[in-house]
């Protein structure tokens, strides 16, 4: 079976900047794949050049088995993409909208307002788009991305400037939209996401691609250690500090900070025993690798989106 | 992992042997009548825009309409002091043709209707002076005034010797206009307030629908939809045109309403194709700006600053005659001075198809031009 994406060897530069230096990736069909990286790390540019936007200094791509670049009109109809910034008409509402995205790909009205229902944004169908909130602008945009059906979805940072409440919304629809076979690929800042939505994730800082896996596996990967904190006040510094040494655990950086007493450690068993004789597991958290401390590992820079 | 896409249009399927080209036909067709319809919608719901494309300039058709109206007959006002022989003595239908050109008052203060002339109230002071002399006495702040009512006396003054002679006269001049009586302001001001109104609106239509999707981002989200440029292309035109015929109905509308009195003469629908072809080439003009201008406000300013110089030196707002030579032939190259000179013909003047087709190819061809340099400067993205 045709890959969805298969890309090899992206070089772009501006000015100065290497923006993309050398990335290559495969995304399989009905993979949800996920870009992770800071701001700046190249994410926009690399889905950019792979949607067909902008022609790669050097490189080749083929989505679905097809050349994007130059401009592929045979290729469009089987793609949707949301950019970072919605792109819609002025003084329409977000109904007149769906409806004449829909229209560049023959979807009539009807199936076009079905997708302005599954967003949730059948009562908002009079609104005009500017005046709509950040959340609802985003499913907009995204529903303007899937209206015609399309086997390849690409969506750039969709949840940023989102709530908390929206952002789980807006995930639940991105599962579905996967479950019904389509290939999604999404750039993100946010580690979390990449974790609960990714199969498979590459990690990216400074136009490369420094590891790509399932979030799971790319955790695992790094021997790192577990943080343990419970509320503050349980047990006295110079107390936990000679407890844990007589029960042989090997800690690192223990410190209270008035709310939590917290450490880390690479076996949490001795640990939890302690504080579990002492009483002292009020507030307990366990808290193992995350996507952060991959990057930690990777860049040898703390993650900062 | 394996499952296809379970919602996917059969249009968008993936078909083996590549994409069938009947959908794309019918994608076509529909993507420019959306276009369209999203750019009449965006016109008609955008205020501000209404009123500088339809409105404002019907504002001035009507006040210059209005004040202007009984501007092409001088009328000079006069005060005759005492008696003057010669003007008494125009009686009968003599004196109602006189009074059309001249309105006399009387007084008996030779200071007191001097003073009212340097002021401006009175054109010129006539009384008769001694010997059968009569005096005219006016201002030269008004030249032309002056010099009117000193023709219209000094003809009095001729025909009463003339009759007082008892021969018939050796010469007589007889002078009348070449132009059809009815040539008012309102038909030069028709055509040129309409060529203004219609290069406003496609200069600015082309240019901020261009900077603004670009801005927005929709220009790349359509490069990315199965859209031909044609389909975006043509509906732009097709809206700025359907635009322009509609403030050329409202203007004509308006201004062959008695109270304005616009005559139109025989081949006057030819305005209508002349309309088409110069709103192409304003478009032209603002492509070119939007082409340029990276900002909706830049675009903004750039197309006031072509619109409006352009308007003044095509004759949209008075008449070319009086500017230099050099200034009149640098206006021949701009189209605005095209439209006006050939609808002006066509109105009001009897200009028929020969004196309008030179002009329309003039004005498309000026519009593959600057669509040429255009196409060169064009951006997709900021």
């Amino acid at each position: 079976m045709t890959a969805a994406i298969s890309a090899d060897g992206i070089r772009q530069r501006y000015g100065d900047v290497q923006a993309v230096d050398g990335v290559s990736l495969t995304v399989e069909a009905g993979e949800f794949y996920g870009i992770l990286g800071p701001n700046g790390a190249g994410k926009t540019t690399t889905l950019e050049i792979l949607e067909g936007i902008r022609k790669p200094d050097e490189g080749r791509i083929e989505l679905l088995g097809l050349a994007p670049w130059p401009r592929n009109p045979r290729l469009l109809p089987r793609i949707g993409v949301q950019f970072q910034a919605s792109a819609f008409f002025n003084k329409l509402t977000a109904r007149e909208t769906i409806r004449t995205f829909g229209s560049f790909y023959g979807v009539g009205p009807k199936r076009a307002d079905a997708m302005l229902e599954r967003v949730g944004l059948t009562e908002s169908g009079g609104v005009m788009t500017d005046k709509m909130s950040g959340g609802q602008a985003q499913r907009l945009s995204i529903a303007c991305a899937l209206v015609h059906g399309p086997e390849l979805v690409f969506l750039d940072e969709p949840t940023t400037g989102l709530d908390p409440q929206a952002r789980r919304n807006l995930w639940d629809l991105l599962r579905d939209i996967n479950a019904e076979g389509r290939t999604v690929v999404l750039t993100t800042h946010y580690l979390d996401e990449a974790e609960v939505l990714c199969d498979r994730v590459s990690v990216m800082d400074r136009g490369r691609i420094l590891r790509t896996g399932a979030p799971a596996a790319l955790v695992r990967e790094i021997d790192d250690t577990v943080r343990v904190s419970v509320e503050s006040g349980l047990l006295a510094l110079g107390t936990a500090r000679e407890l844990f040494t007589a029960a042989g655990a090997e800690i690192s950086s223990l410190e209270d900070d008035g709310v939590s007493l917290s450490l880390s450690t690479r076996l949490p068993g001795p640990v939890l025993s302690v504080l579990a004789e002492q009483g002292a597991l009020r507030g307990l958290e366990v808290r193992g690798a995350t996507l952060e401390d991959v990057f930690l590992q990777l860049t040898g820079r703390e993650y900062r989106a | 992992m394996s499952a296809e896409p379970t919602t996917a249009a059969p249009e968008a399927a993936p078909a083996p042997g590549g994409t069938p080209p009947a959908p794309v036909e019918r994608e076509r067709v529909s993507a420019f009548a959306s276009l369209s319809r999203v750019m009449l919608v965006a016109f008609v719901r955008d205020r501000a825009a209404l009123f500088f494309v339809l409105l404002f300039p019907l504002m001035f058709l009507v006040l210059l309409g209005t004040l202007l109206k009984g501007a092409s007959s001088p009328h000079a006002k006069v005060e005759q002091v005492g008696a003057v022989r010669v003007l008494d003595s125009v009686q009968g239908e003599a004196r109602a043709g006189l009074e059309q050109v001249l309105t006399i008052s009387r007084g008996d203060d030779e200071a007191a209707a001097l003073e009212k002339v340097r002021k401006g109230d009175l054109d010129a002071m006539i009384k008769e002076g001694p010997d059968g002399r009569v005096v005219v006495r006016y201002s030269a702040a008004d030249q032309v005034r002056a010099g009117s009512v000193q023709g219209i006396v000094n003809s009095v003054v001729q025909q009463a010797n003339q009759a007082t002679s008892g021969k018939p006269p050796a010469f007589v001049l007889e002078s009348s206009q070449v132009e059809d009586e009815s040539l008012k302001p309102i038909q030069f001001l028709t055509p040129g307030l309409l060529g203004w109104a219609v290069a406003t609106g496609a200069v600015f239509s082309a240019a901020l629908t261009l900077v603004g999707w670009r801005q927005k981002k929709v220009l790349r989200r359509l490069r990315l939809a199965p859209v031909s440029a044609g389909a975006i292309i043509g509906s732009r035109v097709a809206v700025s045109v359907l635009t322009a015929l509609a403030q050329t109905a409202i203007f004509l509308g308006v201004a062959t309403l008695p109270f304005f009195g616009l005559k139109l003469t025989g081949d006057w629908w030819l305005v209508v194709p002349l309309v088409v072809c110069a709103t192409i080439a304003f478009m032209s003009i603002g492509l070119l700006a939007g082409s340029i201008a990276r900002t909706e406000e830049a675009a903004n300013g750039l197309a006031q600053i072509i619109v409006l110089p352009m308007s003044f030196l095509s004759g949209s707002f008075f008449p070319t005659d009086d500017m230099p030579s050099w200034l009149r032939a640098f206006s021949e190259v701009l189209p605005l001075k095209h439209l006006v000179t050939s609808a002006q013909s066509v109105l009001s003047r009897g200009g028929g198809v020969m004196d309008a087709l030179p002009t329309m190819g003039g004005l498309l061809l000026f519009a593959a031009v600057l669509t040429g340099i255009s196409w060169k400067l064009f951006r997709w993205e900021d």
